[in-house]
């Protein structure tokens, strides 16, 4: 088990206390280091939104793309450097709201891109607005009486969009509220790599992550409603892998 | 060796032998000749061809193969380049190179798919938000499709900014002859800014983000932008000018409206009129330098236009400094006619024709 | 046996090492870091390297060198 900041990491971040992104990223590099994968080997594609602070704290090659298109520009860089590692990191705003149409059909043309959502029902940056994986019931800055089927629709299941996409060759939902969930995330994130540089196929790690900030509560507890709540609308694990369907 | 083909075709055969290795795009007429072409044409040439499932993913997938320092292009017409605007605001704030081509259509919101020059603003001044400012080539030819793609590609690279081609529905659909441009092999790993390119990197790796607020203290932003837009304006202008030196009203085009100019000036002087044209080739910057010339000696500047409200005419009218008088002549739905262009130029001469 | 350092400079208060610790040898320190958090402290002696705040920990607080 590693145990030690990977060399990729540049020893802070400037998220939110509790916020999971620091962990997200610090896997990430940690899988790049395990993997052998250089700095030069690898390209972000950014979102808007809270995950482009990625850019204070990963050390590789990256994009800042437009709000919601980082699948697109993913595919861009990928085609042009097919020799490159190339994922995204996004929010759940960026890839499933504005930019649901670039997620998905990055993987409908079957692009060898890794896609990681970080998935934590909020618009975080702009001050935890609703977004479209908000639970039913939960309270944001735009659903003040909480969600309703009724009036915001039913949260958005990425997975449910991808599943079904037969060029989608892995894809994975992980969690970083606990230790035992971090090291699948690892493990999931790691396939994911390994999918694309294998050539089979778009992969995609969705993580849910705490906002405790938004979500108004102290870290623990809102690493705790991960676990009470919030996997429940979005069950964890490999939800398809063995490559793209030829 | 000429060849007879269509400018649309012809765009996209010289982005081919321009190197370009990324195309992007989504069908709308009438620009779709460019996609249909590059989607067997580009392959074969070892390229990558891309039909998006939208504007706003050709632009972004732009982005990406202008980060990896490729040459890349995305074209589109009227409501889809405005679409791009967002994604042409991004490449100029992370200073990428790329091309963006504007078969021009006609009208506002869907308007119809014929030649019209309503795009003139959108390209111009910067039509995505923020400000900024990007060269803009004005084919008026199939052979210019050709050769300003070529250039397109070198100026984007030359400056670090995306560069538009504003051609329009008449030159893209007419066919006829033109010279095609040598193919280019630009290296992959030529850019030590590209990302994934060889070099050596900032400890943090390269980062390719909104310069204005990353790679600068604001203070050194301004400076550094300001420089590269009074470079652009004083290196990259290009006009043609048809008997300018003894006009007494010269006329200002561009694209399809400046082909009946060249006419319009041909008939005059056989009438005995004293008529030249300026046709900017690039409509940013816009060619100041040939109105320097002429402010003060002419009687007037005709600004021909197809579009029923005229966009051009208020860069004319800077570019004449108050040194001369600006006429406007949008011609709307129709393509001038050199009579009109006569009957106008006759106006101006005797007095009758409202100032601008 | 590898052996725990603090970057206390980076801790944000978050807990989730603490909670993580199967050793209860974290707890917050009185004293607040430059950026005004209470910063994560250890009695090392409690610590079996077990590795589990690493894993937690989102700001880069902990990590292990060999001794010997």
């Amino acid at each position: 088990m590693t145990k030690n900041i990977p060399a990729l990491i540049s020893g802070s971040n400037s998220f939110c206390p509790g916020c999971g992104h620091g962990i997200i990223i610090r896997l990430i590099a940690e899988v790049l280091d395990e993997m052998g994968i250089k700095q030069q080997d690898a390209i972000c594609a950014l979102a808007v939104g809270c995950a482009c602070l990625l850019n204070n704290t990963l050390k590789v090659d990256r994009l800042g793309c437009p709000h919601g298109r980082a699948g697109a520009g993913a595919s861009g860089i990928k085609r042009c450097r097919p020799d490159k590692l190339v994922f995204t990191y996004q929010g759940d705003g960026d890839a499933i709201s504005i930019g649901f149409s670039e997620t998905v059909y990055a993987a409908q043309r079957n692009e060898k891109i890794t896609a990681i959502i970080v998935n934590n029902g909020v618009f975080g940056m702009t001050g935890g607005q609703a977004s479209p994986t908000t639970l039913i019931g939960q309270k944001t800055a735009t659903t003040v009486n909480g969600r309703t089927a009724e009036f915001n629709g039913m949260p958005v299941d990425i997975m449910d969009h991808l599943r079904p996409v037969p060029s989608a060759a892995y894809l994975a939902r992980g969690s970083v509220h606990d230790a035992k969930s971090i090291l699948k995330t690892k493990q999931y994130i790691r396939r994911a790599f390994e999918t694309q540089i294998s050539g089979s196929g778009y992969s995609c790690v969705e993580i849910l992550s705490p906002c405790p900030t938004n979500w108004h509560m102290d870290p623990v507890t809102a690493a705790d409603r991960i676990a009470s709540e919030v996997i429940a609308a979005y069950p964890l694990g490999e939800i398809k892998t063995g490559g793209a369907a030829s | 060796m000429k060849q007879l083909m269509k400018g649309n075709n012809a765009l996209a055969e010289a982005a081919v032998r321009a190197g370009c290795r990324l195309f992007a795009g989504y069908p709308i007429t009438p620009q779709s000749e460019i996609l249909e072409y590059l989607s067997w044409r580009l392959p074969q040439a070892g390229g990558e061809f891309v039909q998006t499932e939208s504007e706003l993913a050709g632009i972004n997938m732009i982005i990406g193969g202008a980060a990896a320092g490729q040459r890349v292009m995305t074209s589109s017409s009227g409501p889809g380049f405005s679409l791009k605007q967002e994604g042409i605001s991004y490449l100029a704030s992370i200073e990428l190179p790329a091309v963006i081509v504007d078969v021009a259509r006609f009208g506002i919101g869907l308007g119809d798919v014929t030649v019209g020059q309503g795009d003139y603003f959108q390209t111009t001044k910067g039509g995505g938000h923020g400000g900024y400012f990007i060269p803009v080539y004005a084919p008026s030819s199939i052979q210019e499709n050709a050769d300003f793609v070529v250039k397109a590609f070198e100026t984007a690279e030359k400056y670090r900014t995306p560069v538009i081609v504003l051609s329009d529905a008449s030159i893209g659909q007419m066919c006829g002859s033109v010279e095609l441009p040598e193919q280019q092999y630009p290296k992959r790993d030529r850019f030590d800014w590209a990302l994934g390119a060889d070099g050596d990197r900032p400890p943090m790796g390269r980062k390719m983000t909104d310069r204005m607020y990353t790679d600068f203290a604001y203070e050194e932003y301004v400076p550094h932008i300001c420089s590269r837009y009074n470079e652009m304006k004083e290196n990259e202008q290009l006009w043609e000018e048809v008997q300018a030196e003894d006009a007494e009203v010269l006329l200002v085009s561009y694209g399809i409206s400046s082909r009946i100019c060249k006419e319009a000036v041909k008939i005059g002087r056989s009438l005995g009129l004293k008529l030249g044209l300026i046709r900017p080739m690039t409509v940013w910057p816009f060619p100041v330098k040939a109105f320097r010339k002429y402010n003060g000696k002419v009687k007037g500047y005709l600004a021909v236009e197809m579009i029923p409200i005229p966009q051009m005419i208020e860069d004319v009218y800077l570019a004449a400094h108050g040194a001369a008088p600006v006429y406007a002549m949008p011609t709307g739905r129709e393509i001038a006619s050199s009579e009109d262009i006569i009957e106008n130029v006759k106006a101006i001469l005797n007095g009758t024709k409202e100032v601008y | 046996m590898s052996t725990i350092l603090l970057q206390p400079q980076n801790c944000k208060s978050c807990g989730y090492c603490i909670r993580a610790c199967r050793q209860n040898a974290l707890f917050f320190s009185e004293e607040t870091n430059t950026n005004g958090y209470h910063m994560v402290d250890i009695e090392k002696e409690k610590c079996i390297g077990c590795g589990m705040c690493y894993t937690v920990c989102p700001d880069y607080v902990f990590s292990f060198g060999e001794v010997g």
